[in-house]
């Protein structure tokens, strides 16, 4: 793990405005996530883990405090930078897969490597990955015919193809079974312990937790502990 | 990528696609058919009248506009008259009359007609013996299925089919000049004369000779009778005809992409949110609706444009004669460009309001 954090989070306040209401979602989150860390984020429903994901992989601007991630303020951003961050630097894993449902595996992941306009390198390492994942014979299939973990396997191929700086997987397991759970988590390691790849990953189960290098808690918008 | 993300889409919902394509395709058919239309009727009178033999055509001092048949208002002794003149070689009077829109019927006298046009080509029966004889062309007898010996009502009245003939001389419809004549309470009147000249290259000269002996009659050359068709065709609204369908072509076009593609942007919040969480920019996802807009629209020409080949057909098969449709290929590029202008502002606001989606909302967890 190299020097200084590649996610650095402080004084971070998220509030949502619903109609008239305000939602606070995040209510001073103060985070560091080394280079090369898996991190595990462990909470209740509606303490703020996904709004967090959100915030720093630029989906949604903070309301007030700092996000810097891989040297950059998001808090400075536009939408239109916020959007290219996506990119290269964070890519998502969702609980859903939220794969497209028209194209097959193979041109899910090449649709990633296209707005990243890296489509037209060829990426030697890409194929390795491919083999951890063990997905190589279903590439051709569309989301529909593959089962939910080859799906979320997809999905992580997708997010790693740009070979982002950090992965933030939003409960990556919350829609699989054990089995496709442990797939997806040694998945996770693998690509954590041997490409150094930082993750982030949300999750509501302890035993999933525990792949991670350290685990913090959220509650009511604040890590606690 | 970009076309195989729209194409999978396209692939996706095939019932709306083709259902979009066929409603674009709709107006550009009847575009190409009114131009093509305008252009087939306009050379086909154009090749008839050439095909009469004549070199110049004086027509009565009431008849504004060429295709203004009525009136018979040439007396006939004007036919002496001209036939003594130097350089004619051949007169022959034309008495006019409509018949069922746009058909119009030739009253000739066939030894004039034949010394113009180098004689009538027979494929059934032969020349008038009767005062109710006609002679139909072969579209005209193709598209009324008549053949020699059977009769066939025209203006109002019943005639007798003697002879049907090789199309592309004056009328589809001939009968004998002085039936016609006293049918429209017109002896000794004439509608046209044509005057076939001793050689073509003197046509300039006689014009102008007879224009200072008749002044105030139209007498035009067999070529500047031919401009005179296209602009008096023009002139008489069908430009601004279709000019209108082609705004209506915009309008529908438009609409049918608007909604499409609205209804396809509103199934397809989540893929949108998709594309955005990969890092897919507004312009990106703009890119992708107009793109799928614009393949609505050219397949939309592209069957618009087969469409009009099927349209040719049926008229070539059922109204040979009434109807002549040229397929004009210069239009199917304004085809294609209309649809294209309307499909894109067609697919603007939807595309737009994809962009502007909120992805979080998008991807949240139903
Ligand atoms: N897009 C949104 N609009 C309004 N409120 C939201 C939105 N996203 C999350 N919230 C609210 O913010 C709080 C935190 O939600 P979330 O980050 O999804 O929590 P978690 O992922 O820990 O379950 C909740 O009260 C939720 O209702
Ligand atoms: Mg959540």
């Amino acid at each position: 793990m190299n020097s200084g954090p590649i996610i650095q989070v402080r004084g971070l306040r998220k509030i949502y405005r619903v109609g008239k209401v305000d939602v606070p979602a995040l209510r001073g989150v103060d985070l560091d996530v080394p280079a090369g860390e898996f991190l595990s984020i462990v909470g209740p429903s509606g303490s703020g883990k996904s709004t967090l994901f959100h915030v720093i992989g630029g989906l949604t601007p903070p309301t007030s405090g700092s996000v810097v991630v891989d040297g950059r303020d998001l808090a400075a951003m536009t939408d239109a930078a916020r959007t290219r961050l996506r990119k290269r630097t964070v890519a998502f894993v969702f609980q859903k897969f939220n794969l497209l449902p028209n194209l097959t595996a193979r041109d899910n992941i090449a649709v990633a490597r296209y707005i990243a306009g890296m489509d037209s390198k060829p990426d030697p390492a890409f194929d390795e990955i491919l083999r951890l994942l063990g997905i190589g014979s279903r590439l051709d299939h569309k989301p529909s015919a593959l089962s939910g973990g080859e799906q979320q396997r997809v999905a992580i191929a997708r997010a790693v193809v740009n070979h982002p700086a950090i992965v933030l997987a939003d409960e990556p397991t919350g829609n699989l079974d054990t089995e496709n759970s442990k797939a997806v988590l040694e998945v996770l390691r693998d690509l954590n312990q041997r490409l150094g790849q930082t993750i982030l990953m949300i999750t509501h189960n302890p035993e999933a937790a525990a792949y991670g290098h350290r685990t913090v808690h959220m509650r009511d918008g604040r890590i606690v502990e | 990528m970009t076309g195989k993300l729209v194409l999978e889409n396209l692939k996706h919902r095939p019932m709306r696609s083709l259902l979009s394509i066929l409603l674009i395709g709709v107006p550009v058919t009847l575009i190409l058919c009114l131009v093509g239309l305008s252009h087939g009727m306009i050379a086909d009178s154009q090749r008839r009248a050439r095909g009469s033999g004549a070199d110049i055509v004086v027509r009565g001092s009431n008849a504004r506009s060429v295709t203004s048949q009525s009136g018979a208002a040439l007396p006939e002794k004007f036919l002496d008259y001209f036939a003594k003149r130097p350089h004619v070689a051949v007169v022959m009077g034309v008495v006019s009359h409509s018949a069922e829109l746009p058909l119009i019927v030739n009253g000739v006298d066939l030894d004039q007609f034949n010394r113009m046009s180098g004689g009538l080509h027979y494929l059934q029966g032969g020349p008038f013996r009767n005062s109710d004889d006609i002679i139909l062309d072969r579209y005209y007898a193709e598209q009324t299925k008549k053949r020699v010996g059977d009769s066939i009502e025209v203006m109002n009245r019943t005639w007798r089919v003697c002879g049907i003939v090789e199309g592309g001389k004056l009328s589809h419809i001939l009968v004998p000049l002085k039936v016609l004549q006293n049918l429209d309470s017109a002896n000794g009147n004439l509608s046209q004369i044509y005057i076939k000249l001793d050689d073509p290259a003197n046509t300039q000269a006689v014009i102008g000779q007879l224009k200072q002996s008749l002044p105030g009659y139209p007498i035009w050359s067999m070529e500047e009778l031919a401009t005179q068709l296209q602009e008096t065709v023009n002139s008489q609204g069908l430009h601004a005809f279709i000019l209108v369908i082609m705004g209506i072509g915009v309008v529908i076009g438009f609409a049918v992409v608007c909604l499409s593609m609205y209804m396809a942007v509103l199934q397809r919040t989540r893929e949108i949110g998709i594309l955005k969480s990969l890092g897919g920019s507004k312009g990106f996802i703009l890119r992708i609706i107009l793109t799928e807009a614009l393949l609505l629209g050219a397949g939309g020409t592209a069957l618009g444009i087969l469409m009009s080949f099927g349209a040719r057909y049926v008229i070539e098969t059922f109204q040979p004669a009434s109807f002549q449709m040229e397929i004009v290929f210069s239009w199917w590029l304004r085809a294609l460009a209309i649809t294209l202008v309307a499909a894109i502002l067609g697919a603007l606001y939807p595309g737009l309001t994809a962009a502007r989606h909120d992805p979080i909302e998008a991807l949240a967890y139903e």
